[in-house]
């Protein structure tokens, strides 16, 4: 059966109810001349953790931002644990946090430093015995004075893991969180992911191109292309289900395909 | 507005300074030379006009200010530029923290360094120069808050311009205290000032601080209710400055600026 393309479905969950951790509903982001997300909606549970997968410029980043609230969207809400970010932000960010490749922290700080300053810029109550629970947990006891600028890219993820858990976040966003890792260090990092997202009961929004890391860790994939959410499903379960044989394959053919389509009507 | 994230912004600003004692070298240095130069003029200016003239407090009093004031200015900016080198735009505002609690938090971390500077200087031109602002009294109160208030007030429009126009327009910051210092007679009188400049010199409250302060060291009549229009224009651009940098903050996230800061954003 070939991979047909048709919009997603709505959220199957009621965002009101308890297990959603993350509504996103209609989302849309336009800019001058480019809309960069398109009719976007999807949730996020308690416990689960969902791939949001695309090729580049797909507008996976753009989503994540907005769910951040450091790019409000054009239209469409978000809402974390219930609360709407563009009502009441500082009520949101509170119940979630992110660690993103491209988001490094304040390289002049030791990792103590860092985890203290973000510790108090989340208003966290018994914040030193938090960051010593984080640091034993993320291996960085011997880090723990070191500048992050110092650090490799395995030690700084895991420092921008332990400070994405300061507040215990209902909701965890990872933006490639293993890109710049060799892959025993990737596993490593998945392990812990995983493990964490069973102890700290979050929802977690991951986006990867790794597709077979997206395989052994996502609960749920969602595929973005163009801005809009062309494909979700379980990711061990839809490649059979569009007749290829991997989720690499799907992923390339859904990349691809819209282009084709455009480019078919171009002619 | 919550305590523990302007505590952090402070903190963060306290590591910096205990990691590398380098960045506290403008809070002296810059200072000191400025003290020892106009203290040797003031000096020779002494000699030159005999006694009936009494340079120290005219000139060696108004580069205390001066640079009192431009350290205020400075003191928020450098803060804020932390955020601008260390790339951490991202980091720090898919937070809780709220505009009002990050400006606050550059504040205390201005009133911080600038007293510092504060104190070395007044030692420096007390002891070295025998600068005495008895002549002054309980008036030295008010001539430093409003050229607090205004310091504070510039700092956050130069950081809202930044803001705005990306990382390059740090450049720009760095003159405006010399821009300034020509219509606010830091070293005459604005009646030596043709209209026009005396005009624009009003719009600035340290004009009203350094006419008073040369009127009470000369014996001259001084009007406080001058003054205290010096204090209200100070505080009123003081909450303009503030709903300015909210406004620019709310236009980045709008346009995406703030999401792709660490890019060049000029334009």
């Amino acid at each position: 059966m070939p991979a047909t393309l048709h919009r997603a479905p709505e959220p199957i969950t009621d965002p009101a109810q308890p297990d959603t951790v993350l509504g996103v509903t209609d989302l849309c982001k336009s800019y001058a001349h480019v809309t960069a997300v398109e009719h976007v909606s999807f949730n996020v549970q308690r416990n689960e953790i969902v791939g949001l997968l695309g090729p580049n410029g797909a507008g996976k980043t753009t989503t994540i931002n907005m769910i951040l609230g450091v790019l409000a969207p054009t239209r469409g809400t978000i809402t974390i644990g219930g609360v709407d970010v563009a009502k009441r932000r500082s009520q949101a960010l509170a119940r979630t946090n992110f660690a993103a490749v491209y988001a490094t922290l304040p390289g002049n700080l030791t990792v103590e430093q860092n985890l203290r300053f973000f510790g108090l810029i989340y208003g966290i109550t018994n914040l030193g015995s938090r960051i010593e629970t984080l640091i034993t947990q993320f291996d960085l006891l011997h880090l723990r004075h070191t500048r992050c600028g110092v650090l490799s890219s395995g030690e700084q993820t895991r420092v921008a893991l332990a400070k994405a858990l300061l507040n215990r976040p209902e909701l965890l966003l990872l933006d490639e969180p293993t890109a710049s890792l060799d892959p025993a260090a990737a596993q490593t990092v998945r392990k812990q992911i995983r493990e964490l997202a069973k102890q700290e009961g979050c929802g977690i929004l991951w986006t990867s191109h790794n597709m077979y890391e997206v395989e052994e860790v996502c609960d749920r994939v969602l595929f973005v292309s163009h801005g809009r959410i062309l494909l979700e499903g379980d990711p061990r379960a839809l490649p059979a289900a569009h007749g290829v044989h991997s989720l690499e394959e799907l992923f390339i053919r859904l990349a691809r395909e819209p282009l084709q389509r455009a480019e078919e009507k171009s002619r | 507005m919550r305590l523990r994230p302007v505590a952090g912004i402070v903190l963060r600003q306290i590591y910096l300074f205990r990691s590398s004692p380098v960045r506290l070298l403008p809070t002296f240095a810059w200072v000191a030379i400025d003290i020892v130069i106009w203290g040797f003029l003031s000096r020779y200016l002494n000699n030159i006009a005999g006694s009936h003239l009494n340079f120290v407090p005219n000139l060696l009093g108004a580069v205390l200010f001066w640079d009192f004031f431009t350290r205020i200015m400075q003191g928020v900016t450098t803060s804020f530029f932390e955020d601008v080198w260390s790339r951490n735009f991202l980091n720090l505002f898919a937070t809780p923290l709220s505009i009002t609690e990050y400006v606050m938090g550059l504040v205390l971390t201005s009133v911080l360094t600038s007293l510092i500077g504060l104190i070395a200087m007044l030692v420096l031109a007390t002891l070295v120069f025998g600068l005495s602002f008895v002549s002054m009294g309980l008036m030295l109160i008010p001539f430093v808050l409003v050229l607090f208030l205004f310091g504070i007030a510039l700092g956050i429009t130069a950081s809202a311009m930044v803001l705005r126009l990306g990382p390059a327009s740090e450049w720009l910051v760095w003159p405006m205290p010399a821009l300034i210092s020509p219509f606010v007679g830091v070293y005459y009188p604005i009646s030596t000032l043709p209209l026009w400049m005396r005009a624009v010199g009003h719009l600035f409250p340290p004009s009203y601080v350094f006419e008073g302060m040369r009127a009470l060291i000369n014996g001259e009549v001084f009007s406080a209710l001058t003054l205290l229009s010096g204090g209200a224009l100070a505080l009123v651009e003081l909450v303009l400055a503030g709903y300015f940098f909210a406004w620019v903050f709310r236009y980045t996230v709008k346009t995406g600026l703030l999401a792709r800061y660490s890019a060049e954003s000029v334009g």
